[in-house]
């Protein structure tokens, strides 16, 4: 929950007066608020916590750091329903 | 040295590094407040590669961990209620309580709900008029703007079928905490880099003059945190105490005033328990009254709660950077992430999930 996870903004809309985007996280997609990052449009990355952006990052570094957390394991963690896992994390 | 592959950069890890080495004398000790940060540290082991003596103390920058018992006590509560839809981050769904979870309420018919966004809570609501819809709301700064629009847009839309757990915590107060403990050998901070992002760099300011201490903002990725400690280094060989921005990708000295703006107009500032430490003043943001309808503690009657840590559990420890969670008795023994003791076990951003996920079972504890 507490991890910022950069992401692409893919599709923009407006909702009940509110920016909202579809974002991409290196393949998982999202539905995100952008109501406090007003300065960011389509194509553009973001880093977003629980759903909304906190703020626009540039591209190599969005992209780098999603490298990283494919890498890792933790764009899985980060998206993951416990309540719907048999399981458990290992 | 086989971490430094997995730093992304290896020339660039070992330049820092080999900096470092070269700046530091003598013995530090230095807290990264945030558990992204704790994790990131032991996952590559940065703490080993670090010159003999420099210490990285595991700070309460984990919101499942210090999230107070009471209050998970007060949600498993509420989740039992008939009528009620309970949602929360996947985080706090294993949480221990005094004698229960989430998951315990879930496995006994208990309407429990995992969202990725606040958001996701008013649409239930929407969905279900019939229900009563409580949203978990925890966190440091990151997850506040977040909460705090859900809250605003659940007002304009007159959604009343639900309200908020608000259990907020802040990162400034308790560096004031830890400083002001008698116990403390902190010399220098890593501060959290989206707490950063959202609240900008200002209220770091006077904690460094304050307690002549060096501060820099920095990620969570393995460069960001080696960047963020060579810069704690280099000030603290240097003599100096000042607030520096290692972040500055993602970290502008004024935050993000839009999100500020909303969060101060949904909450106040409160005092706060911290779980394993205790009461940090101010330390918290609560419902402002205009949002009181809106607050999930007024709207269910679930006061009178008592509460009961495991005896075996020494995370207040952990969280003040006493002791290393393999120095818990405990670890990896009675406590396993499948079946915690304590919250640090549960949360991946805890200190004792860190170092059970990278074998620190029994590994040498620098002191
Ligand atoms: S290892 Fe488990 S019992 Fe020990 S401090 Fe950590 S959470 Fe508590």
């Amino acid at each position: 929950m507490c991890l910022g996870v950069p992401g692409r903004v893919e599709r923009v809309w407006e909702a009940a007066g509110i920016r909202m985007a579809e974002v991409d996280f290196g393949g998982v997609r999202k539905e995100v608020c952008l109501a406090y990052v007003p300065e960011v449009g389509v194509d553009e990355y973001v880093i977003v916590h629980v759903g909304f952006a906190i703020t626009k990052l540039d591209e190599a570094s969005a992209l780098e750091t999603l490298a990283l957390f494919r890498s890792i394991g933790t764009l899985e963690a980060e998206f993951a329903d416990p309540l719907a896992e048999s399981g458990g994390s290992p | 040295m086989k971490y430094l592959d997995e730093f992304g950069d290896a020339d660039l890890a070992r330049r820092l590094l080999d900096d470092i080495h070269a700046t530091v004398t003598r013995p530090w000790a230095m807290m990264e407040v945030c558990g992204g940060q704790t994790h990131t540290i032991i996952r590559n082991g940065i703490d080993q590669l670090l010159p003999h003596g420099v210490e990285m103390i595991h700070g309460p920058g984990c919101p499942v961990c210090v999230t107070p018992l009471e209050m998970i006590d007060r949600a498993l509560a509420i989740a039992e209620l008939p009528g009620v839809t309970f949602c929360s981050f996947g985080d706090m769904i294993r949480v221990p309580g005094s004698s229960d979870d989430l998951f315990g309420v879930k496995s006994r018919g208990g309407d429990i709900r995992v969202v990725y966004s606040p958001l996701d809570a008013v649409q239930l609501a929407k969905e279900h008029p019939d229900r009563q819809v409580v949203f978990f709301g925890v966190g440091f700064e990151t997850t506040a703007p977040a909460n705090a629009m859900t809250v605003r847009l659940a007002k304009e839309q007159g959604i009343a079928n639900f309200s908020l757990l608000v259990s907020h915590v802040l990162v400034p107060p308790a560096i004031t905490a830890i400083m002001d403990s008698p116990t403390c050998r902190v010399q220098g901070f890593l501060a959290a880099g989206h707490v950063c992002t959202v609240m900008g760099l200002g209220e770091y300011e006077p904690l460094v003059e304050r307690y002549r201490v060096p501060i820099v903002a920095t990620g969570f990725e393995p460069l960001d945190v080696l960047e963020g400690i060579r810069r704690v280094l280099h000030q603290l060989e240097g003599g100096e105490a000042r607030l520096d921005n290692a972040y500055p990708r993602a970290v502008q000295p004024r935050g993000n005033p839009v999100a500020q703006a909303v969060v101060r107009e949904v909450f106040e500032p409160c005092d706060r328990q911290w779980r394993g430490i205790g009461m940090i003043p101010q330390s918290g943001w609560r419902l402002s009254p205009a949002y009181a309808a809106f607050d999930a503690e007024q709207r269910f009657e679930v006061s009178s709660i008592e509460t009961t840590e495991s005896p075996l559990c020494h995370a207040g420890e952990v969280l003040q950077g006493l002791i290393k969670p393999n120095q818990c008795p405990a670890f990896g023994r009675e406590c396993t992430p499948r079946s915690p003791l304590g919250a640090p076990m549960v949360s991946s951003e805890g200190a004792c999930a860190a170092y059970y996920a990278f074998r620190r079972l029994d590994d040498p504890v620098v002191a």
